[in-house]
């Protein structure tokens, strides 16, 4: 179940099975769609059909995939089942993305720093020798593509 | 410019196709932005995770171009390289990117530079890879320890 895909340095990376799963679950805009009436309350399956120009089969086939991947859940015992959206497993994805948002804005705020320090002209504040690079200088008219 | 406000990074997982997309804005004009992203000693300042030491290889930042360059951390070492693509002068930077621990996934990525006046810049930058998983480990690759600690939740919450 807990599949490593990439294990980067041990500490961060490991790419869940089960989080690509509720990815790949909510790439499609009709499942998308379910989950987003589910968040407003529980269903059942033949109400959840009524708005799609699908079979309630074919919306059984969504519900499927959507349970088998952890985001809802249907009851055993009544004859209704409602289908149940499971919100935590939503917010670990949301909280997932978050992390990720974090690290990068992280690297931004480093580059915001060297940015404050940046002289307007195209000399770069570095300690070492100017460096070498093809297209670092120059002043920065809209160029054309080389 | 005279406030010195943090801008957010805002980042979406698209759920159609394997893309991440992240947009900040800058309190910098658009061709300093764009210098801190070609030239290979100021994208060592910044670029690289804040516990590793960043070590550019080479970096040839314009059209036809190639870069490398290594994170150093407790004496391991990560290898990413890639070439670029299309790089046109405070606009825009077409690149390829590899981690060399998974040589086979090779994202394209896309970072466009917008002048939106007073001195702003806002930056949009997307990585396509070719498939959901590999989106998800590239997504999961940028994050800290702790996260972990959310898989094993989420593996109990899906077992259960």
């Amino acid at each position: 179940m807990f599949n490593h895909l990439v294990e980067y340095k041990g500490e961060a990376a490991v790419a869940s099975d089960s989080l690509s799963r509720v990815f790949s679950a909510l790439a499609d805009p009709t499942r998308r769609d379910i989950v987003t009436r589910l968040a407003v309350a529980d269903a059942t399956v033949n109400e959840l059909a009524d708005p799609y120009a699908v079979s309630v089969q074919a919306v059984s086939k969504h519900l499927k995939v959507l349970e088998d991947c952890g985001l809802v859940s249907r009851s055993r015992d009544a004859q209704r089942r409602p289908v149940h959206l499971e919100a935590d497993v939503l917010d670990l994805m949301t909280a997932w993305i978050e992390r990720y948002r974090r690290t990068a804005e992280d690297r931004y705020r480093r580059l915001d720093d060297l940015l404050r320090t940046m002289p307007d002209d195209g000399d770069a504040p570095s300690p070492g020798p100017p460096s070498p690079g093809p297209s670092q200088t120059g002043p920065s008219q809209t160029g054309a593509p080389r | 410019m005279t406030t010195t406000h943090t801008h957010q990074t805002q980042i979406t997982a698209d759920p159609l196709v394997p893309l991440v997309r992240i947009i900040r804005e800058f309190d910098a004009p658009r061709d300093k932005v764009f210098r801190a992203h070609t030239d290979p000693e100021l994208v060592a300042q910044w670029l690289g995770p804040r516990r590793h030491q960043m070590r550019v290889e080479h970096y040839d930042c314009h059209t036809g171009g190639s870069y490398r360059y290594v994170h150093v951390s407790e004496g391991n070492e990560f290898g990413f390289h890639g070439c670029f693509h299309e790089v046109r002068p405070d606009e825009l930077i077409v690149q390829t990117f590899t981690f060399e621990g998974f040589p086979d996934g090779v994202a394209l990525e896309k970072l466009v530079l917008e002048d939106l006046g007073d001195g702003r810049t806002r930056l949009t930058a997307t990585s396509l890879v070719d498939s959901f998983e590999e989106r998800d480990a590239f997504l999961a690759s940028g994050m800290e320890g702790g996260v972990r600690e959310s898989y094993e939740r989420l593996d109990d919450l899906l077992a259960g």
